[in-house]
């Protein structure tokens, strides 16, 4: 009794432990789908969020004239200040290599004895040129270079001459500056000042080897044809092409070839019909060096740049930025690898915007309006501002400037366009790329894709599906569903090498053929049932009208025959003997070998089988009583068909197309494969396309995690879960109240 | 015609004629498949083609006939060539000709009209090579040792060499490659001690002096490989290719030599079946496009078994629950459209969250907490197969969960009360009654899985396949299965060879007989799990009265 009892005990518990571990294994399932999605959006959500600016750390620091320029090292450990009396100072930011966060730990003299700077022009986040009362100039770049041999990492602050430790003179003349700016390379060095005496002077030093290991030049000195009384900003592009010179409300641009001649003049339109005219305060120059900003004192930044146009290249306002409503924007500060920029006005109101995605990121107020320097952290992750008596280090939280839903779905102005376009590149060689992430060119693409799929899919597969569910006799029924439903089982990878390979090439020599199948196949159907139904009585009792597909499969096969013998024929006489050539020349349509025909073919093969399969479902299972009826009525097998059958089957036949439709949406080898992937904007038959699935498949790899890019392909992945996630949620639901509908019949 | 358009007959015709496209296309793809895959090794007729060509000049071109196509004359008239006009269209041959080494394509067009005698000489050989493709051409002389010999020690001379190559690969995966892994083992263990603070003076001198023994035994090893090489490299054979050059041969790049023109067609029938057995057990060479694809084979056979155990407990528990435990409330319902949409959510959704969440989230942490000897370089931080398994297993798990769920419910509930009835706990008559009933309908499941995985790619390019993987997942070394290792696939390498290699033309023929294989294995899954349903609606039916 007492063994007995016990074995009950232990079956109940164990009875009760399979309920719970079953339990658990099939809530998983929803766990799994779940946790997809939350995990999905995880990777999504930051690119949507705000840009956030907070302080890190401050000092008190009391230099004994004023600071002209401050900067940081890449992780802010050392922090660094340029005084009007020449000197270097810098500070640890952190406790760690002896230092405690506050102490000067070097300071280092940049001028000779009894000079003083005249002038600090920052040139780039790192370079600094020089200018000292008697108008010479050196360029300096502040170094940092961590050192390892005590065990932890302590950074070690230095100056780099990339000149050499010389001032030099820029002036032939020798008559002072009051305005500079310069750019090099490792072959040559470019300086445009504008002297006391009015003269616009540009002088470039060219390496005798090359820039980055030896410092030895020869000067060339060059006046610019220019006449102005004052000039307020000199910015020359970091590729020495141009130089943009800005005196008062106009900005004239000269190219830095031989000639330094006059490209354009930028006039901006400013609001002239106030009491107060409104003049440009403010010039800074662009990542990437080809568009400027200008700022102005009702608040407004602008961004121009060239364009093509029908006058030739001219530079146009592209956007404008409302940085404040009654201060005027005093200064502008770029960050070196991106498009962000930060604006600072009289009181100290800051401003963080990114131009692409148009983005207004972030306002705030850093200081009382007493900053004597900004600048930007290396990797664009933190601020430094040096105020009267403080230095303020501040860290920036601001990954994904570049996405806001604007710059994704909608046109955007991109450098160097004519006008606002939809465009996918995700990347390219060089640093300063202006990463185009429009989702509209790969979503239209993913719809194309599917719509020639089903195009060609839809039509085949339904009256397929009509045919087997409703006129096939059972024995041919069972032979014939799974053949078709085998179809779904072949991998896509095959179907899109096929479609690739070999159906493509096919397609475009015999491209007359395909036009003639679209008439040739249902007229070679039409004239076989015609023949069948002439013919005398005995002979249709042994062959069957219910034996029609198998009789059609040689009128079909002999009518694609006939096609494509005659497809070299017709291009002979009505072509000109090459399609292809034709197509491109004559028609002027761009032609592709794996184009959206090729797709929608190899596609829709793979999403007949689907369709077939519910399609046929779902009309099998129309209640029998309801055809009888109808046919104990008198009406045809037909007619019946039309007006029941599919009536009573239509929601079970929607759902079949959607499904089909979800599968095309997401299909990844076919469209990969039979495509060239091209991310266009254009519904021609001839062309390619790039779906949201390849683009993930193709751009995934190599994407950096965490990036940006990694980000929006995450959320392409989303925008397929969504929608394949709407779709079969519909068509599920459509089908389970058809069946109860049935089940009610 | 009115009475028979009004019938509607003519539109049942259109109906039917959507079936026969259907069955059209599935047999026609699935015979389009098996006759470029099967061709493939069949030993080819090497042609001799004497021709002039449009410059008048007399040539010899020895090949394969590769493709052959008709083309518009119109197309051609630029080339103004010596031929005839009034013809609309002109028959033109794809010839392999192999020898890369002399031309840089191993391929070429030659027109019909130009060929003045076309032959099939007995004497053409063709060698296969491990590199350089084939070539084509008549046997001058064999070489032993500098001494010119009797052709008839060829096919003896073919197999010392092979079997040498045989001993040197052995040598250099299994025997140079154990070293190699255990040096690098114990470097890492070293490093582990390092991390840990506990390299103890007398430790390090431990991993040194075990290093030195390793090292040491390589050395003898590669004296070894040293002198196989030697050896192998001692004989030639000197060639006489179509344009009356000589070329010599080593016999350590030789695979096999055939006078495929001199075959008995039972002779060819052995040669075909040989080739195929060669193409499922070796591995492949010259960037995949030649050779065989075994470890193809090995890397899916090994990711699916794995998907396989993680997926079957899953997709029957899940099912199980549906069915037998679930209530008819929001839950149940939630749960039926997870699993409707677990199926439907495209497959490279399923790629982009294992290589986020599985690979970088988990493997990261992983990498972490266990490995952090071998770090900055990840070992589940980074594509594996372990990865791939897990994706494709939660891909597959509707399908499992649909047939057994199906399998389930055929089981008449008699079966279930009269178990109960007797006494029997549910978790028992689930045990005892249902699963054992069940097990087909489950089987059925995991088959149509397996297939599904098979043939998947999408998913795996993006947490764990690769083009070429050095090792296998599964080797001697401990502890032997290496699920952090990358691994190939035979839907990738179809993808991978068709389209990324750089001489698609020449790699087409293998991508074909991948795809054969592939379908092949995938058809076969899926008529044997039809079939199974089948036999098993069929008892349930008998189950019924």
């Amino acid at each position: 009794m007492a063994i007995a009892s016990k074995s009950a005990n232990s079956r109940k518990v164990k009875n009760s432990l399979a309920k719970w571990m079953i339990t658990l294994g099939g809530i998983s399932v929803l766990f799994t789908l779940v946790l997809i999605f939350m995990y999905l959006l995880y990777v999504i959500k930051p690119i949507f969020e705000s840009a956030k600016v907070d302080a890190k750390a401050q000092f008190v620091i009391k230099e004994e004239s004023k600071v002209l320029a401050t900067g940081v090292d890449e992780l802010k450990e050392v922090a660094y200040s340029i005084t009007k009396q020449g000197n270097i100072d810098f500070y640890q930011l952190v406790d760690g290599g002896g230092y405690k966060a506050g102490e000067k730990i070097l300071s280092q003299k940049l001028v000779a004895d009894g000079e003083r700077l005249a002038q600090l022009i920052n040139i780039g986040q790192e370079q600094k040129l020089l200018l000292d009362t008697a108008g010479n100039v050196q360029l300096i770049v502040p170094n940092f270079s961590a050192n390892f041999d005590s065990g932890e990492r302590v950074i070690i602050p230095s100056v780099r001459y990339p000149l050499g430790e010389e001032y030099l003179p820029i002036d032939e003349d020798n008559a002072g500056l009051t305005k500079l700016s310069f750019a090099m390379d490792d072959e040559k060095a470019i300086f445009v000042g504008f002297t006391q005496d009015k003269r616009l002077i540009k002088t470039t030093l060219l390496a005798e080897d090359d820039f980055s290991y030896d410092t030895a030049y020869e000067v060339e000195y060059q006046e610019i044809d220019y006449a102005a009384k004052r000039i307020d900003n000199i910015l020359v592009t970091p590729d020495l092409a141009m130089v943009f010179v800005r005196e008062g409300d106009q900005v004239a641009v000269f190219s830095l070839d031989d000639d330094a001649e006059l490209k354009a003049t930028i006039i901006p339109q400013l609001a002239q019909n106030k009491s107060t005219p409104n003049h440009i305060t403010s010039m800074a120059l662009l990542s990437g060096g080809s568009s400027i900003l200008l700022g102005d004192d009702s608040g407004k930044v602008s961004q121009w740049f060239e364009v093509a146009t029908e006058q030739g290249r001219e530079f146009k306002k592209i956007r404008s930025f409302n940085v404040s409503d009654n201060e005027p924007v005093v200064a502008i500060y770029t960050e070196q690898f991106r498009k962000s920029f930060y604006t600072e006005t009289p009181s100290g109101e800051m401003g963080m915007f990114y131009t692409t995605s148009e983005a207004d990121l972030w306002r705030g107020k850093l200081h009382q309006g007493d900053a004597q320097a900004f600048a930007i952290a290396p990797r664009a992750d933190g601020l430094v501002i040096f105020s009267k008596n403080e230095l303020a280090i501040f860290t920036v939280e601001n990954e994904h400037p570049e996405v806001t839903w604007q710059a994704l779905w909608q046109e955007v102005w991109y450098e160097g366009y004519p006008e606002p376009e939809f465009i996918w590149q995700s990347t390219s060689g060089s640093d300063d790329f202006e990463a185009k992430f429009s989702l509209v060119p790969i979503s239209f693409g993913t719809i194309k894709a599917a719509m020639y799929a089903m195009m060609f899919a839809v039509p085949i597969a339904l009256t397929a599906a009509i045919y087997t569910a409703y006129f096939m006799t059972p024995g041919l029924r069972r032979k014939v569903k799974p053949t078709i439903e085998l179809m779904e089982a072949l991998p896509t990878v095959i179907l899109g090498f096929l479609a690739g390979l070999w159906l493509a090439p096919i397609i475009e020599i015999y491209l007359p053929a395909i036009c003639l199948l679209l008439v040739f196949i249902p007229s070679s159907v039409f004239i076989t049932a015609f023949a069948w139904h002439k013919l005398p009585r005995e002979y249709k009792t042994k062959i069957p009208e219910t034996w029609a597909p198998i009789i059609l499969i040689p009128a079909i096969l002999i009518a694609a025959y006939a096609a494509f013998a005659l497809s070299p024929v017709l291009e002979l006489h009505l072509f000109g003997g090459d399609v292809r050539q034709y197509i491109t020349n004559d028609l002027g349509i761009d032609f592709d070998q794996r184009n959206a025909l090729v797709v929608g073919i190899a596609m829709g093969f793979a999403v007949i089988p689907t369709i077939f399969s519910m399609a046929e479902d779902a009309i099998f299972s129309v209640p029998k009583h309801l055809t009888s009826g109808s046919l104990a009525l008198g009406a045809t097998q037909w007619q019946t068909l039309i007006k029941v059958v599919l009536l009573t089957a239509s929601p079970g036949i929607f759902s079949a197309v959607m499904m089909g439709l979800g599968r095309a949406v997401g299909e990844t080898m076919i469209v990969l494969m039979a495509t060239g992937n091209t991310p266009i904007l254009d519904w021609s038959i001839f062309q390619g396309m790039r779906t949201l699935a390849a683009n993930i498949a193709v751009e995934m790899p190599e994407s950096e995690v965490g990036s940006s890019h990694y980000r929006i392909l995450f959320l392409a992945a989303f925008v397929l879960f969504v929608f394949t996630f709407v779709f079969n949620t519909l068509a599920e639901f459509v089908r389970q109240r058809l069946r109860e509908k049935y089940s009610s019949l | 015609m009115n009475n028979w358009f009004k019938s509607g007959s003519p539109w049942v015709w259109l109906s039917a004629g959507g079936v026969s496209i259907s069955l059209i296309s599935v047999i026609g793809l699935l015979w389009l498949i098996a006759s470029r895959g099967l061709s493939y090794f069949w030993p080819a007729d090497i042609y001799q083609f004497e021709m002039t060509d449009e410059k008048g000049k007399n040539l010899t071109v020895i090949g394969e006939i590769y493709d052959r196509e008709s083309i518009p004359v119109s197309q051609l008239v630029h080339l103004d060539l010596d031929i005839d006009k009034s013809a609309e269209t002109l028959e033109r041959l794809l010839i392999k000709t192999g020898n890369r080494e002399l031309v840089s394509l191993d391929f070429r067009w030659i027109l019909v009209p130009q060929i003045n005698k076309t032959s099939l000489p007995e004497e053409l050989v063709v060698i296969e090579r491990r590199t350089n493709g084939n070539f084509y051409g008549y046997i001058e002389e064999i070489i032993l040792d500098g001494q010119v010999v009797e052709q008839s020690q060829m096919a003896e001379l073919v197999a010392r060499v092979s079997d040498f190559q045989v001993e040197i690969e052995a040598l250099q995966t299994s025997d140079i490659g154990a070293i190699n892994y255990q040096i690098e083992r114990t470097r890492l263990k070293e490093r582990k001690h390092k991390l840990d603070n506990t390299l103890t003076p007398e430790l390090a001198g431990q991993f040194k002096d075990k290093v030195a023994g390793l090292r040491a035994e390589y050395e003898v090893l590669e004296q070894k490989l040293m002198g196989l090489r030697e050896k192998v490299s001692r004989d030639q054979i000197v060639m006489r290719a179509m344009d009356g050059q000589k070329v010599t041969i080593n016999f350590e790049d030789i695979l096999h030599v055939t006078f495929n023109n001199k075959l008995s067609f039972f002779a060819k029938l052995k040669l075909f079946f040989s080739q195929i057995a060669a193409f499922v057990t070796d591995d492949p060479r010259e960037a995949n496009t030649e050779g065989g694809v075994f470890p193809a084979i090995f890397g899916t056979v090994l990711m699916v078994l794995l998907m396989t155990v993680i997926v079957s407990p899953l997709g029957v528990v899940a099912a199980i629950y549906l069915h037998e435990y679930a209530g008819n409330n929001a839950l149940t319902k939630l749960l039926r459209i997870a699993v409707i949409n677990l199926a439907g959510v495209p497959s490279i959704v399923y790629g982009v969250f294992g290589l986020g969440f599985f690979v970088y989230m988990v493997g990261g942490s992983l990498d972490q907490l266990f490995y952090a000897e071998t770090l900055p370089s990840p070992t589940f931080g980074t594509p594996g197969v372990m990865w791939s398994a897990i994706t494709l297993a939660i891909l597959t798990l509707p399908v499992v969960i649909v047939s057994t769920e199906e399998g389930l419910s055929r089981i008449p509930s008699a079966m279930r009360h009269g178990s109960l009835a007797l006494g029997a706990t549910k978790a028992e008559t689930l045990w005892r009654i249902i699963l054992p009933i069940a097990s087909p309908a489950i089987m059925t499941g995991i088959i149509l899985a397996i297939a599904r995985a098979a043939g998947e790619v999408a998913p795996l390019m993006l947490v764990g396949v690769v083009k070429m993987a050095p090792n296998l997942p599964l080797d001697g070394n401990f502890p032997f299965l290496h699920l952090d290792r990358k691994f190939m696939h035979l839907g990738f390498h179809i993808y991978d060879v068709g389209f990324q290699s750089p001489n698609v033309e020449a790699a087409r023929p293998l991508v074909y007989a991948t795809a054969l294989l592939l379908v092949t294995i995938i058809v076969a899954l899926n008529m044997t799990a039809v079939s199974i349903r089948n036999r098993l609606r069929e008892k349930y039916r008998m189950l019924e009265h």
